[in-house]
């Protein structure tokens, strides 16, 4: 058998013994512990000693969602980096990019998800979606025709969306925090 | 076991056929030039080979029972291996240990009790399951361990319980791993050496991401049965079915995804979707062609690479193992590539820095953090602190900074036994940190 580990004399040999904890959870510690959030955005642990499940509210300050807030779920899976966190909004929203069951139109979350981008990514880019709805991408499509079409109804709607009234059938959830 | 009792200096024994190792034996009998100084040539190295060597398969799928036929018909006699699946009948045309009765069956079993039926002398010993299962101590009882695997996570786990396994004072500890991987024509080789040379960590981002499609075309403009497919799959199936898990390996549920995503495809007047593209698109089924699989695992001894050829030359040091990286690239005529790929520096699982710290048993987590942050050759502004099983002070965010909190009046020694691990992140870090504690 090859003597390896001979081949090593010229390192220092006293170092180098490694982490039990996963590459994944080094990283997800790495990422939350350098969150920078506006006053805006909050995470929340329902267990402290579980990194890997954890709920985001946003309460925008600015823009027509102002004044909601706004609660999503991340899960992150032993394969992050190589894989993007999951991400849910917990509440049925009125938004032209997120749909009735939660599913998030963001695209760092899915086909542009890179290794090098980290939790505070993906958390600026979903307040991106409440200062900025996007039309182009719609995953609740009247929202999104409603926008494109006529912008005062949509912002009418979003109004009365938050204090949890039915629009065309749909009972949408009260956000509104005072 | 009877057969070993007959073993003359790791010679042929009685269930070696005539000339069994005649080929082999010219390379082992004599060094050549470009064989390791540490090479014995004769019958020390074939006893090594053939008696001692104890070597771990990782998959029993196309390129496992390719690496376990050339492993076995190498001579080593000791070959365990590990598959968590059952059999398909989709695998039987190029998994060639398995006949259409096996489906359904354990492949690693199966694979094992075939390579033994028809090489007289081996002992294949098969676990079906996972292979985070198994511990340290499992690993540790092999010499080498070649992995045919199919999932990205799976060799990040191994790899990092490989370079984990390390200890500089027990040579032992140090299990080189041998890792193939094919998809189409196109495949690859290499030889990681845990600590010594790259890892599988330091190379992940020469990983090509996945195809996946923008959510947005899934729900309102699919255009591919691909994106009919993904609709049923990620909106629906969790719509419909709640938190219902979906199962991609059963029959009933790709049934499901079928029918919902056909009548998706109906209305958009979008052709060509099937039942086996429906299954091939939700359990991400990579092309595989057997002649690559072939190649890769080593029937092609003489090609410079090959996971078997490196695992012999690796146990027996009788040629120059491959250094480190090799790829094939079969697409448009043979092209392959070798080339070192070299250590990340900040690999988060091979790289970095552990740094061994005797502190007094009377110190307190501040105190601990007030010297990392002051020590002129550690100067880490921030610094949080865990240990694999418990959080020891964040930094942020507040409210598990606020949890943390109350730890810092505490001693070191009431979180951390004895060297024990503290993995310590900070924004002035490239990665992290590890701190082996010891009291004094």
């Amino acid at each position: 058998m090859l003597k390896i580990l001979s081949m090593k004399k010229n390192e220092d040999a006293a170092a180098k013994r490694k982490p039990k904890t996963s590459a994944a959870q080094i990283r997800v510690q790495k990422d939350l512990t350098e969150l920078d959030l506006p006053p805006t955005m909050k995470t929340h642990f329902s267990d402290p000693a579980d990194l890997l499940n954890f709920t985001l509210t946003i309460t925008p300050d600015e823009g027509m969602y102002r004044g909601g807030a706004f609660v999503f779920s991340f899960t992150i899976n032993n394969n992050y980096p190589h894989e993007p966190p999951k991400v849910k909004c917990t509440q049925t929203i009125y938004h032209p990019n997120v749909d009735l069951e939660g599913n998030v139109c963001l695209n760092i979350l899915r086909e542009d998800w890179k290794p090098v981008l980290n939790l505070n990514s993906v958390m600026v880019g979903l307040q991106y979606l409440f200062l900025e709805p996007n039309a182009e991408d719609p995953l609740n499509k009247e929202a999104a025709e409603e926008l494109r079409k006529n912008r005062e109804v949509f912002i009418q709607n979003v109004k009365s969306s938050m204090r949890g009234v039915h629009i065309k059938g749909v009972q949408y959830a009260k956000v509104i925090v005072q | 076991m009877a057969i070993n009792s007959l073993h003359v200096n790791g010679s042929a024994t009685s269930s070696d056929w005539q000339d069994r190792y005649f080929h082999i034996d010219q390379i082992l009998d004599q060094p050549g030039p470009r064989t390791d100084p540490s090479f014995l040539a004769g019958d020390e190295v074939k006893e090594f080979l053939r008696d001692k060597c104890k070597i771990l398969v990782i998959g029993a799928g196309g390129l496992g029972c390719e690496i376990l036929a050339n492993l076995a018909l190498t001579g080593f006699k000791d070959i365990h291996v590990i598959d968590m699946d059952t059999i398909d009948i989709s695998n039987l045309n190029r998994q060639f240990l398995f006949r259409q009765a096996d489906v359904g069956k354990p492949k690693a079993i199966v694979a094992a009790e075939y390579v033994m039926k028809r090489v007289p002398g081996v002992k294949v010993t098969p676990y079906f399951g996972k292979i985070q299962d198994k511990g340290d101590d499992y690993y540790m009882e092999f010499n080498l361990v070649i992995c045919g695997l199919d999932s990205v996570e799976a060799r990040r786990w191994i790899n990092a319980t490989l370079v984990n396994l390390v200890d500089p004072d027990t040579p032992e500890s140090l299990k080189p791993l041998i890792d193939g991987g094919t998809e189409g024509f196109k495949g690859q080789a290499r030889v990681i050496l845990p600590t010594v040379s790259s890892c599988y960590e330091c190379s992940l981002d020469m990983l090509n991401k996945p195809t996946t499609f923008p959510i947005c075309t899934i729900a309102n403009t699919p255009r591919l049965p691909e994106h009919c497919i993904e609709w049923a799959s990620v909106l629906e199936w969790p719509r419909v079915h709640g938190d219902k898990k979906l199962d991609t390996d059963d029959p009933d549920h790709i049934n499901w995804l079928y029918t919902v995503a056909s009548a998706r495809a109906k209305v958009f007047k979008i052709e060509g979707m099937t039942w086996s593209l429906t299954q091939g698109v939700v359990k991400n089924v990579i092309p595989a062609i057997a002649s690559t699989n072939a190649i890769i695992a080593g029937t092609f001894i003489h090609w410079d690479s090959s996971c078997c050829n490196e695992a012999f030359k690796i146990a027996t040091s009788s040629a120059a193992y491959l250094n480190n990286y090799f790829m094939l690239i079969g697409t448009e005529g043979v092209y392959s590539y070798t080339f070192e790929h070299e250590k990340r520096e900040h690999c988060p699982v091979c790289g970095g820095e552990a740094l061994e710290l005797s502190i007094s048993r009377e110190w307190t987590v501040e105190q601990l953090i007030e010297m990392l942050t002051e020590k002129q050759t550690i100067q880490i502004k921030k610094p949080s602190l865990s240990t694999s099983t418990r959080q020891i002070y964040f930094q942020a965010p507040p409210q598990l900074q606020k949890a943390t909190l109350p730890n810092l009046k505490k001693k070191v020694s009431e979180l951390v036994e004895a060297g024990g691990e503290v993995i310590v992140t900070a924004s002035t870090l490239p990665f992290n940190l590890s701190l082996i504690i010891t009291y004094t």
